[in-house]
């Protein structure tokens, strides 16, 4: 189902935390709500799963209204960050809590309670408690709790974020895998942006209550309107080199760098500009060639990581295949792809 | 549960144990001495009991001329105790939750105002509430003093379970809410056994002190028909014409009987935190 929010607002007393927000959700789709902590990525979740109220605008589910109904009205189903497994319950019980609450009969929640712990792989700890349990496990109670009563929406609160490295990798792939077998719309709200590009059809980046972005996560990566878009997707993330505009180019004073600019960046002459680099965009094989010294070199196995020293002072992050020849101190001479960089003006606008 | 205690390697443990033996002894050997002479007969003047005696027992198959039947007696205490009991029980585990979690007018001013009626020593309010109670007709009767000894009392047992449910995550009641429960839903059965410590606490703390409590009861009910054990014990001592020490540590013991019962029974749920689901 289709959740619709339209001229969002919300603020707590004199607090505004969000104003005027505007999106869509299309049916089936997953969605991120991406963005540093207190950017009110869980406050618009909240509203929309009914536990505060939205001070302004409408709240749509398909073609209904539900901005002044309770949560209990709604029929979603929420996974929390804690995953709020009630502790007294077995896992049954728990999953079994939203059929009992409409009344079902206990024969008809036992076979759902079955359908959907099959679904989430959990057939096999139905008796046990919540503390019995792993974190992983108490996650995939959570999700088929959330899911039992077939909810319109299903809405995630960094749902990854108190699982281990490990766990995380495979609980991202089962969310998703799950999502896409139901077909249910859901909104994953989160603050990693690796979590925010593998699990979602969309993201929608947040900051300051607005959001700054909604895009595909390969439009977003390789087309991001901000700079703050370019710094938050990516991993190592982008570096920025700053200059002005010289001649049709982006040049650094002080410096030999220059790096030509397409003709559609307009930009007056002698403007102050961000150069984004991409870590993959500064390499060996580049074209425009930026001199420096290694000050930090660390290896993730497949590939190198390391921090460059420009002469002049601005720093270029490079990844590159693992190799042997290059460690800290020594001066290299890579190269920026100009054709990949990204150039925003002084306040972040992409130009 | 309980894990043997390893003797610390750091220091030897004798020269506690003798100093904390020596320090109790007196307490022990009263205690002792409470209920040995209950079933003995001792020479004035000596320590060493010389003959074993139930007489002093005597009152609990025979009932002496002008005191009420000791098991009318016993029912009152266990009635008042218990309805004591269950008042505050209720109405703590639902005030304490309104004023941790409800977004009440006036909560602050609750708050304060059960403060400060905890803090308030109830003997000042004695006579106010004698006054009181003669004027609805609840003078020297159970129901009475049974109302102003919860009333007295729950400004401990809300705030203990407003401390309790403070705890409990507020994860769970969204998660409750959004699973379709109405907030009293939530509150019976998802958030209730969450602070079944905090209950069973106030509950055990209420029992006790009701079963000893002595000076509204020897104040607002000492008529015959209403009497409860501590009154009774101490119209006993009071009694100058038939002096009898025997009986009176008889009684005693047999008052402390049922105060042992339950903290034997009851202690190990005031140990047993009850285990929470959620990690982090």
């Amino acid at each position: 189902m289709r959740i619709l929010l339209d001229n969002f607002s919300k603020s707590f007393g004199a607090t505004k935390v969000i104003e005027n927000m505007t999106f869509e959700v299309g049916h089936g789709e997953m969605l991120a709500l991406l963005g540093p902590s207190g950017c009110g990525k869980s406050t618009t979740l909240f509203a929309i799963c009914g536990i505060h109220r939205p001070t302004g605008g409408r709240i749509l589910f398909g073609d209904r209204d539900v901005t002044d109904l309770p949560s209990q009205a709604r029929n979603i189903g929420v996974v929390f960050q804690s995953y709020a497994l009630y502790p007294h319950m077995t896992v049954a019980e728990n999953i079994g809590f939203p059929l009992k609450v409409k009344g079902m009969a206990t024969a008809d929640i036992g076979k759902e309670v079955d359908r959907i712990s099959g679904l989430v792989h959990i057939g096999n700890l139905l008796g046990r408690r919540p503390a019995e349990l792993s974190g992983g496990q108490q996650q995939r109670v959570a999700l088929a709790r959330a899911l039992v009563r077939k909810p319109d929406v299903l809405l995630l609160d960094e749902p990854l974020a108190n699982l281990d490295a490990k766990l995380r990798l495979e609980m991202r792939s089962e969310i998703r895998r799950i999502q896409r077998e139901t077909g249910i719309t859901a909104i994953l709200v989160t603050h990693d942006q690796v979590e925010a590009m593998s699990m979602c059809d969309r993201i929608a980046i947040m900051k300051e209550g607005e959001i700054v972005q909604i895009a595909t996560p390969a439009e977003m990566y390789s087309d991001p309107r901000t700079a703050f878009v370019a710094g938050f997707l990516g991993n190592p993330p982008i570096t920025f080199l700053r200059g002005v505009m010289a001649n049709g180019a982006f040049v650094i004073p002080d410096s030999e760098i220059r790096v030509p600019l397409p003709a559609s960046v307009s930009a007056p002459e002698g403007a102050k500009l961000m150069l984004g680099v991409r870590p993959e965009h500064f390499t060996p094989t580049g074209d425009i060639s930026a001199p420096g010294n290694v000050t930090f070199a660390e290896t993730q196995g497949r590939e190198n990581l390391y921090d460059v020293q420009l002469n002049g002072g601005s720093l270029l992050r490079s990844i590159q295949p693992v190799r042997h020849d290059v460690n800290i101190g020594d001066a290299v001479t890579w190269a920026i792809d100009s054709k990949n960089a990204l150039v925003f003006d002084d306040d972040g606008r992409r130009l | 549960m309980a894990e043997k205690s390893q003797p610390s390697a750091n220091y030897s443990t004798w020269p506690v144990i003798l100093a904390l033996s020596i320090v109790s002894a007196p307490l022990v050997l009263m205690y002792a001495y409470l209920f040995i002479d209950t079933i003995t007969d001792t020479a004035a003047g000596s320590l060493i009991p010389d003959s074993f005696t139930l007489r002093h027992w005597r009152f609990l198959w025979e009932t002496p001329a002008g005191k009420p039947n000791i098991w009318l007696v016993t029912l009152n205490t266990l009635i008042f105790a218990t309805s004591v009991t269950t008042v505050i029980v209720l109405v703590s585990s639902m005030a304490g939750y309104v004023l941790s979690r409800l977004n009440v007018p006036g909560r602050g001013f609750f708050l304060a105002g059960v403060m400060v009626l905890h803090a308030f020593p109830s003997v000042t309010l004695i006579i106010a509430i004698f006054i009181v109670l003669q004027m609805i007709g609840l003078y020297n009767s159970l129901i009475g003093v049974i109302l102003v000894k919860a009333a007295i009392d729950l400004p401990l047992g809300i705030w203990l379970m407003k401390g309790f449910y403070d705890t409990v995550p507020w994860e769970i009641e969204m998660a409750g809410v959004v699973d379709g429960a109405s907030r009293f839903r939530v509150w019976r059965s998802l958030v209730l056994p969450q602070v079944r410590p905090g209950i069973m606490a106030v509950g055990l703390f209420s029992f006790l002190t009701a079963w000893s409590e002595f000076i509204l009861p020897q104040v607002l009910a000492p008529g015959s028909k209403v009497q409860v054990l501590s009154v009774y014990l101490s119209a006993l001592i009071a009694d100058d014409n038939n002096f009898d020490f025997g009986t009176f540590k008889a009684v005693g013991v047999f008052y402390i009987i049922p105060v042992l019962i339950v903290y034997a029974l009851f202690h190990k749920y005031l140990m047993n935190i009850y285990g929470g689901g959620s990690k982090g």
